[in-house]
């Protein structure tokens, strides 16, 4: 890894101004928990002139409920106490299980949420610096090459899935981020939008700019007869990154479902949403039968390449079990 | 399951160097690489550290060091390089096996994927810092009873994770110490008598605290 220097932001706005400048020759990089940052740095894919460490910027580290605001999460929120925080717990337990199965328990004590969603790919043509020479592209090397954790949806232009396993929760719950750019100005965006399909010749795979930081992460307060659910599916049942991963959230009146939102992570550039199977849950009553359907409309239209059609069979039993534990939360 | 603090010991101060001692002790060279003073209102402006060498102070096993160090230094660096602490491993070097895990702030880390600067002011405990004096930590202790280690490279990582279990829960379960060790890889398969290990030193309810 190579040196650079490190300033200790003292606020929104002093890491804001130190932000922008950066130049393409003279990068300058926000650094939270560092656990992507160090990943890329060390494999050179980044080398940041200039590393401006947010975590002592003070008041980034909340966590807020209010019945008519919702949910919000300060961006330096780590993922540990994200997955222990009882508002969190209680009333968006997907997200709460997102975080719990994120990494190892080493990770989630440093990881935060806004940089949980604004690391980059896991691809390991991506990760490896070879691939990034020359204004490289990977893509038609996976296509070819080793693609078992790519894409199965949406893979026209690029092949690669966004990281971030919370973001499956953040999607289905409605999610959106605030991000603070020069003179204090804050925008809105849903994470459904703010997080775009990975590419390699882009500095981050989400809408912010260079400028701009990463605030906070805002979730709707839930309806009343809201349930949900989530899981990730890996290899094997200590950590390690996904096949895919599902978060499912109803609004329910008594058995009948009135609104239903699936979001499916790792399977599409972006987190998907099960549109037509959601459609299928909608004025209905939850059954075995019921739930397949709604599974096999899920990964209608998948698209695997050559090594990862084994993720259309995993993703349809993952949401037919997730849309189960769902309704019966 | 941080010990509290303890006040005969002075507060590490976080380094202060000014950007006046960052210019003189950068080469000319390094100094055009060096980006413009950032042109912050807030004055004086808090100091760029690095890219060369600056002064860290931090707590490791309960004494306050100061070391010089680049920015880019890991933690696991520190400890293994600076101050000869080789009893933390690295394995991966990516956060992925958990060998290199420390305590911070009572918490466990992964060493390798923290930066020195990031432990600034702040408690490490190693493997070093878990035995008191001759007295082996119960889990330790229990890890050479049951036989929890075959080549050893993950074992200081894995006392580490189980030590800070049992010492927040001593009623441990056999899924709550499945849990703690979900991020080590043990190529040997050690596993079976770690979980062995870790209840037996919960039920044996000892509380040896280590010198955080
Ligand atoms: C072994 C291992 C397993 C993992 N498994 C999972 C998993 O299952 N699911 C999952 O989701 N993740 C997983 N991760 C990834 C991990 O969760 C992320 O690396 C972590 O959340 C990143 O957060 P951070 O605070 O460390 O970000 P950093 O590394 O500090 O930053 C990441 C990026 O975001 C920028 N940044 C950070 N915060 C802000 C901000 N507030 N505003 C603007 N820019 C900002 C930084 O400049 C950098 O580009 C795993 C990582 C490891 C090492
Ligand atoms: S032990 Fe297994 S995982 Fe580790 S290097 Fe050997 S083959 Fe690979
Ligand atoms: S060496 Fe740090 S996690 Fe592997
Ligand atoms: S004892 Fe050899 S790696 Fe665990």
């Amino acid at each position: 890894m190579q040196s650079f220097e490190w300033v200790d932001a003292e606020s929104v706005e002093h890491a804001v101004s130190l932000l922008g400048e950066g130049s393409e020759r003279q990068p300058v990089v926000a650094k939270a928990g560092g656990m992507d940052l160090l990943d890329l740095m060390k494999n050179g894919v980044m080398a940041p002139r200039r590393v401006v460490n947010i975590k002592t910027i003070k008041g980034l580290d909340g966590v807020r409920f209010d019945a008519k605001q919702g949910l919000e999460l300060g961006a330096l929120v780590t993922l540990a106490r994200l997955s222990r925080e009882p508002e969190v717990r209680k009333r968006f337990v997907a997200l709460a299980d997102a975080a719990e199965h994120a990494a190892t328990p080493q990770v989630r004590n440093a990881a935060t949420m806004g940089g949980n969603l604004l690391q980059r790919p896991r691809c390991w043509y991506f990760r490896y610096d070879h691939f990034h020479q020359a204004g490289g592209d990977a893509v038609e090397r996976v296509r070819s090459g080793e693609n078992q954790y790519h894409a199965i949806f949406d893979n026209q232009r690029t092949v690669m899935v966004h990281a971030s396993t919370p973001a499956t929760a953040l999607v289905a719950y409605g999610a959106s981020v605030e991000l603070t750019g020069p003179g204090g100005k804050t925008r809105v965006v849903p994470v459904s939008e703010f997080l775009l399909p990975p590419d390699m010749k882009r500095s981050t795979d989400t809408s912010i700019a260079p400028n701009e930081l990463l605030t906070r992460v805002r979730i709707p307060a839930p309806a009343a007869g809201t349930k949900a659910a989530y899981h990730k599916q890996g290899e094997r049942e200590s950590y390690d990154w996904p096949i895919c991963d599902v978060a499912v959230v109803l609004r329910m009146e008594g058995r009948t479902i009135r609104q239903a939102a699936i979001a499916m992570g790792w399977v599409a550039p972006t987190p998907r949403r099960a549109a037509e199977a959601e459609k299928l849950l909608v004025g209905k009553t939850l059954n075995e039968e019921l739930a397949r359907q709604v599974a096999k409309a899920a990964v209608n239209g998948a698209t695997p390449l050559s090594k990862n059609a084994y993720k259309v069979p995993v993703l349809e039993a993952v949401v037919r079990r997730t849309v189960l534990a769902a309704a019966a939360a | 399951m941080a010990p509290p603090d303890d006040d005969s010991v002075p507060k590490p101060l976080l380094p202060q160097l000014s950007r006046r001692a960052f210019f003189k002790g950068a080469g000319a060279s390094a100094l055009s690489a060096t980006l413009a003073p950032s042109a912050h209102a807030a004055d004086p402006s808090p100091p760029v550290l690095g890219p060369e060498p600056a002064p860290l102070t931090l707590s490791i096993n309960g004494r306050t060091v100061t070391v010089q160090a680049d920015p880019a230094t890991t933690l696991a660096e520190l400890v293994r390089n600076h101050l000869g602490l080789t009893g933390t491993k690295i394995g991966c070097d990516r956060g992925a096996c958990s060998a290199c895990t420390v305590w911070l702030d009572g918490e466990v880390a992964a060493s390798c994927m923290t930066l020195a600067f990031d432990a600034r002011g702040r408690k490490v405990t190693t493997i070093e810092g878990l035995a008191k004096g001759e007295a082996l930590h119960p889990v330790q202790r229990a890890f050479v009873e049951n036989d929890a280690m075959q080549c050893g490279f993950c074992t200081p990582g894995m006392v580490m994770s189980c030590a800070a279990l049992v010492d927040r829960n001593p009623k441990c379960t056999l899924d709550d110490v499945k849990q703690a060790v979900s991020g080590h890889l043990c190529r040997c398969g050690t596993y079976p008598n770690v979980f062995k290990a870790t209840l037996a030193a919960a039920q044996g309810g000892g509380k040896a605290k280590g010198n955080t």
